[in-house]
């Protein structure tokens, strides 16, 4: 300890309570906002108080309704869609990371090299710079509103390549030589000594590409068409396509909730791998 | 860095290494390099003569004035972003390091935005303070400052610069914080009994110690407003009023997507891979340099 806290540590107190209301101002309004009537929320100032229309709002937004000139497609389909497109992105780059870098650190091969620098070179091209070509592709393979078109662009990742590439780096090779002299085989070795030892990288990872896969907006722009297939942080933004007075903001901001709700949940829950994935993916 | 010990297969490593590839040469150069072609194309919208016409593409967008306003836009945008986020994150996590007790909970609260995805952001955003109902837009209007940002540019800038900076504070302010916490107690201990106060060792020790964190996040925050802010335009503001939001990649996406000009749609994305390339080398020029250290 520095010094006798005191005053200075009340400081710290007060500038952090005032940061933790602003930031989370937003997501508090949102809540609100879920609880009331949609008329309730028109009248300026809407109450900033919890109300009592709770349920018919989640249900509202869950299941679709009738009376509605915004979209009204059910937020339940899009959460699937969500939840299935996140978890093939998250497991999907994992499993295609660890073979690669496997390959990569574990053999001699031709063109090793080369191999390295063409997964490397992709960090540099996200697919904000190459929209067009990309759903050429996707619509010459006809992969346009499939499960597999929504994921399977965003799988290929240098980032959980490198990873495991420095990672693989660090295991002792007397591991390798032991169950080289036991006369196990490279998979053998690779299912049984390298994965067991990745654990801690493999959750790390998986926290950081969960919440990449379930937020990600452009591409399912571009690679879905039609209104079924849409992921709920597409699908949101079509809620509010009908100007202030026509949103059913109470029904939106139940969206809001339930699409944050996911990723925010392996965030607090998962905290400490969450941070090491940070902290790792970017060095 | 090699490994001593490999194994040693003549089919194995191109099976192992095949799945990555095949992604990446399907949804990675193949695109990349169309895209770099059709920049040196002219297509009419059918798709039914294509003209090569060499780098017109490129002549054509350094005329066009609405691109070089984007461009500006773009530079404006991702200066305040990067700066103002960088401060206010910087200012929370020097205070969060100073708290013993309670600190998770801070912490916690303070992630929160990093699960938010950039839309839903927006659409939060745009609530707050929507012209007619937002709860922030009331209370400005009773301080006499009439907010409209589907009218005053001015004013849409700022909503999706604010609504940007809460989503990528989370990150800045973990890093921050990681970077103080790995500073070693001693150092501002012998700060300390030299008789220097909080603010000068700050300054003095801490934030010199930071220099690597903050350019590491500088360049971070500019690649998050250049790219990953799509999101948060889109559902905000769809570039408006006017084009006044519509940083670059909005534009690429909306001069592909919605007018449907193909060769000066990839002649943009041409130029924003140089601006990522550029940025990556930079990015690791510093690495380097980190870790010579």
């Amino acid at each position: 300890m520095v010094e006798k806290r005191g005053t200075k540590g009340i400081l710290a107190h007060v500038v952090m309570v005032l940061g933790v209301l602003v930031v989370a101002f937003p997501i508090y309004l949102a809540f609100v906002a879920s609880t009331h009537t949609a008329q309730e929320i028109v009248q300026a100032p809407m109450p900033l108080l919890p109300g009592a229309n709770f349920w018919d709002s989640y249900k509202a937004a869950l299941f679709g309704r009738e009376t509605s000139n915004a979209s009204n497609a059910p937020v339940l389909r899009m959460m699937w869609i969500s939840l299935v497109t996140a978890l093939t992105i998250a497991i999907g780059k994992i499993a295609i990371s660890l073979l690669s870098a496997f390959a990569i650190v574990y053999f001699k091969f031709p063109f090793r090299k080369t191999v390295f620098w063409l997964i490397f070179i992709t960090l540099m091209l996200p697919v904000e710079v190459r929209i067009l070509p990309t759903y050429k592709v996707l619509s010459d393979l006809h992969l346009l509103n499939t499960y597999a078109g929504l994921s399977v662009p965003l799988i290929a990742s240098a980032t959980a390549t490198f990873l495991f590439r420095q990672f693989f780096m660090t295991v002792p090779d007397e591991l390798t030589e032991a169950s080289r002299i036991d006369g196990a085989s490279p998979m053998r070795f690779f299912i049984d000594v390298l994965v067991p030892l990745s654990k801690t990288s493999i959750a790390a990872l998986f926290v950081i590409q969960f919440i990449y896969g379930w937020n990600q907006y452009l591409w399912p722009l571009l690679a879905t068409t039609s209104e079924d297939m849409y992921p709920v942080v597409v699908g949101i933004k079509l809620m509010i396509a009908g100007g202030d007075a026509s949103n059913e903001w109470n029904v939106v901001m139940a969206t809001a909730i339930m699409a944050m709700l996911p990723p925010a949940l392996v965030v607090v829950l998962m905290q400490k791998w969450f941070v090491k994935g940070l902290v790792d993916t970017e060095k | 860095m090699e490994k001593r010990v490999v194994f040693r297969s003549s089919w194995l490593p191109w099976l192992l290494i095949l799945p990555q590839m095949a992604v990446i040469m399907i949804f990675f150069f193949w695109p990349a390099g169309q895209a770099i072609l059709q920049s040196l194309q002219q297509q009419d919208a059918f798709g039914t003569s294509i003209v090569f016409v060499g780098l017109d593409n490129f002549r054509q967008l350094i005329d066009d004035p609405s691109y070089i306003a984007s461009f500006k836009t773009t530079a404006f945008f991702s200066v305040l972003v990067a700066s103002i986020g960088i401060c206010l994150a910087l200012l929370l996590a020097v205070f969060a390091d100073r708290i013993v007790r309670g600190g998770v909970f801070y912490k916690t609260l303070l992630i929160l935005p990093y699960a938010v995805a950039p839309s839903v952001a927006a659409v939060l955003w745009v609530f707050m303070f929507s012209p007619s109902l937002g709860v922030v837009s009331y209370a400005l209007g009773k301080i006499n400052i009439d907010w409209n940002h589907l009218v005053n540019s001015g004013q849409a800038t700022a909503l999706i610069v604010m609504a940007a900076i809460w989503k990528q504070l989370s990150y800045n302010f973990l890093f921050f914080l990681a970077g103080l916490q790995s500073i070693p107690k001693s150092l501002i201990e012998a700060a300390a009994i030299d008789g220097a106060r909080p603010w000068r060792r700050f300054w003095t020790v801490q934030f010199p110690l930071l220099t690597p964190t903050t350019f590491f996040l500088l360049v971070i925050n500019v690649v998050y407003a250049f790219f990953d802010t799509f999101a948060i335009v889109d559902a905000a503001t769809h570039g408006g009023p006017g084009q006044d939001t519509s940083i670059l990649v909005y534009k690429v996406y909306h001069d592909g997507f919605k007018a449907l000009d193909l060769g000066g749609s990839a002649a943009q994305s041409v130029v924003l891979m140089v601006i990522v390339v550029a940025l990556t080398v930079i990015q690791f020029r510093y690495v380097e340099k980190k870790v010579n250290y």
